[in-house]
């Protein structure tokens, strides 16, 4: 495969996480190389979120190691301001600022932390908006627009500080069905770029589509790690079986109901 | 009544007046202050300082202003501490309101969901970056009504300025029905300042707090 | 010199005189407190009236007692009531009076916003049960508003009591004026006397408000987490 050749920006190296006495992500390692997209599948409570929390420090950690582009992200307090600036996040709720127009939402980063012209970063914020199609609600505010559209500019806001890697945390889980395509779209348009991405999700058909390599994940642990072809047509521990098999329906048959 | 007694009595009451509002100022500025560093202090949970917050905000609850006052006024000069009127008045005051402010303050603090100051480190905000484009703003919509019921409490409560010495708008009314028996006149007047000051700011208030409601902010 | 005037302090009657005016203050308080609750409740439906002349009314009310300082009222009902009416009243019930006269007020308030809180549904599934008017207040209304009012309702309780300080400045003799008699009879032997009587005085308001907005807090926490 072409992708392994590519170095590698983001390594997890036996990641440990507790709460308390729970552990929630247990020897967790994980490589991921430029311009791969990776999905996290598992059921919830499996540790893919806080995996995805640890990567950019919001999360404490108790042992082994996360490394960005060669950073130890756990290592320095002050650093981690830099390494957030070069991984891009998204939230399953949005999280715009709702006191801030979408506009000065998305300039927000690039403006106060990048110290970037304020000119050069409106013009890319505009058109990153376009892209999106969300070009008519430049100056609105979070609160007038639709779940699908907050998502949107979400990624957005997250793309215009020019990240090297994008962590999307179940983007779409609280959105209306009919809006999921919409921001599953936008994903996929990144991904044709070659954006790099972790991605949680529950979406099959999407994480099919998308993911280069599927990991698989329960109670803190990597189950699997695999192509999309393999996992999906015939994954090899039970739990991935059991846990693909919750997600189809069988038939109620006329002879099983029961007459009242 | 007799309106030549009120006329002749109008600029001791506007004199008062004015006392009222300066020091009311400077007494619910120095209160937000106090109540916003307080309430940020709880809301990080900094060690130790912020049981001192919860103590002091305990005590201010609950005693009167008028006990604090005679505490500030009459009591502390025994140990050496010796304050002007004026500045006995604002302190109380300030301690008084810190308080009031704080609980304001915090309620809208805690209104904003954690994961909003996450994504505000998340794009590489640092922390006093998040306090000031994301928590504060926030914070101060939520808190806006509380705050201004605040402003109004306080402004009732300078009403008792007139034991720590001020020749407030109580101090006059109570001299000119204690040596001129001009009872109707004087609390006519009294009850006339009053509307003067407070009328237009609670109308004021009642507007900005409809509008804000029209704006509620959700995400 | 802090020793003697101590000292003062069990002088003679002086811890007991002490009490004695704190319950003078305790006793204004209760007094107007219970008062309100009861007119409160009647001021609050009544603030939900059909007719709007009544609702107009009740606002005004409202809103006068509520923009006006405390000490202004006792000032008008104290100076005012006994100069146009020739009505003589005690300091005492001038202050009952007054306190009454606000408590009603903003507990009124208090139980309308309680009352409007409810959400209309628990009126619908109440009625979808076949409860009748009378059983749907009694039941399921009245029980849920006052467990929304009940912290707020404290709170206004504390805030009454600290407002009876006020009485001393129309001539009550409560805990504030027997202090300064204290102070007074003691100004030149033991002048430290004026820190610790205040300090006293401000720790017994402290011990009495600080018990209910601590119950005040605790229920509001567990009414926000039942709904």
């Amino acid at each position: 495969m072409k992708i392994n050749q590519k170095e590698i920006i983001l390594e997890i190296d036996h990641l440990e996480k507790q709460y308390e006495e729970r552990k929630i992500l247990n020897q967790v390692s994980l490589q991921v190389k430029k311009g791969e997209v990776i999905v996290i599948l598992g059921p919830s409570g499996c540790g893919k979120s806080t995996l995805l929390r640890c990567v950019n420090g919001l999360e404490e950690i108790q042992g082994g190691l996360v490394s960005f582009n060669g950073w130890n992200v756990h290592d320095n307090k002050n650093k981690i301001y830099e390494v957030r600036q070069k991984i891009g996040m998204v939230f399953q709720s949005y999280e715009l600022f709702p006191h801030l127009t979408i506009l000065q939402n998305v300039m927000l980063g690039p403006t106060k932390v990048q110290h970037r012209n304020k000119e050069e970063v409106k013009k890319e914020a505009i058109q990153l908006l376009e892209r999106v199609g969300l070009s008519e609600k430049v100056n609105a505010y979070p609160r007038q627009l639709s779940g699908g559209q907050r998502q949107r500019v979400a990624i957005v806001r997250a793309l215009c500080m020019k990240p090297e890697i994008m962590l999307l945390d179940e983007i779409t889980a609280a959105l209306d069905p009919e809006m999921v395509r919409e921001v599953l779209d936008v994903v996929l348009e990144l991904a044709k770029q070659g954006i790099t991405m972790v991605i949680v999700t529950h979406e099959m058909a999407f994480a099919k589509a998308i993911a280069d390599r599927i990991v698989f994940m329960d109670e803190g642990v990597i189950l699997e790690e695999t192509t999309p072809e393999q996992f999906f047509s015939n994954p090899s521990t039970d739990r991935a079986r059991r846990f693909l098999s919750g997600f189809s329906y069988e038939k109620v048959k006329e002879e099983e109901k029961v007459a009242i | 009544m007799d309106l030549n007694v009120i006329q002749q009595y109008i600029p001791l009451y506007v004199e008062a007046a004015i006392l009222t509002v300066r020091l009311a100022f400077f007494g619910i500025l120095g209160a937000t202050v106090v109540g916003l560093m307080c309430s940020l202090i709880q809301y990080y949970h900094f060690p130790i300082l912020h049981r001192f917050v919860n103590g002091y905000v305990e005590l201010s609850r609950n005693t009167p202003l008028l006990i604090q006052l005679f505490f500030l006024y009459f009591g502390l000069p025994k140990i050496g501490i010796v304050m002007q009127s004026e500045t006995c008045a604002i302190v109380g005051l300030i301690f008084l309101g810190g308080s009031y402010m704080t609980e304001a303050f915090r309620s809208g603090f805690e209104a904003i969901p954690k994961i909003q100051e996450e994504s505000g480190l998340c794009i590489g905000l640092k922390k006093w970056q998040v306090i000031i484009y994301i928590l504060l703003p926030q914070a101060f919509l939520v808190s806006l009504p509380a705050f201004l019921a605040n402003v109004i409490f306080l402004i009732k409560e300078t009403s008792v300025f007139s034991v720590v010495a001020l020749a407030d708008l109580m101090y006059v009314a109570k001299d000119l029905i204690g040596l001129y028996y001009e009872t109707e006149e004087a609390l006519f007047l009294l009850v006339v300042s009053y509307l003067i000051i407070l009328l237009p700011i609670s109308i004021l208030f009642t507007l900005v707090e409809r509008r804000l409601k029209h704006v509620a902010i959700g995400n | 010199m802090w020793q003697s005037a101590i000292d003062v302090l069990f002088q003679g009657r002086n811890a007991i005189r002490l009490l004695e005016g704190l319950w003078v203050t305790i006793r204004i308080a209760l007094i107007s407190i219970a008062l309100s609750i009861l007119l409160g409740m009647l001021f609050g439906f009544l603030m939900k009236s059909e007719r709007r002349l009544v609702r107009f009314l009740c606002k005004i009310y409202l809103e006068f007692i509520r923009i006006m300082p405390q000490l202004v009222l006792l000032f008008l009902v104290y100076f005012g009531l006994a100069r146009t009416l020739q009505l003589n009243l005690s300091g005492e019930s001038a202050s009952i009076l007054v306190f009454t006269l606000w408590g009603t007020a903003e507990m009124g308030d208090l139980f309308r916003g309680a009352l409007e809180s409810i959400p209309k549904h628990q009126y619908e599934s109440g009625m979808a049960l076949g409860f009748t008017n009378r059983q749907l207040y009694v039941q399921v209304i009245l029980p849920q508003t006052i467990r929304r009012l009940l912290p707020q309702a404290m709170n206004l309780v504390t805030r009454m009591i600290k407002t009876t300080s006020l009485v001393v400045l129309i001539g009550v003799v409560e805990v504030v004026k027997v202090g300064q008699q204290i102070i007074e009879a003691t100004r030149l032997t033991t002048p430290g006397t004026a820190l610790v009587v205040y300090s006293v005085i401000f720790f017994l308001y402290f011990m009495i408000c600080y018990p209910i907005t601590r119950i005040a807090k605790r229920l509001e926490q567990s009414v926000e987490g039942g709904s």
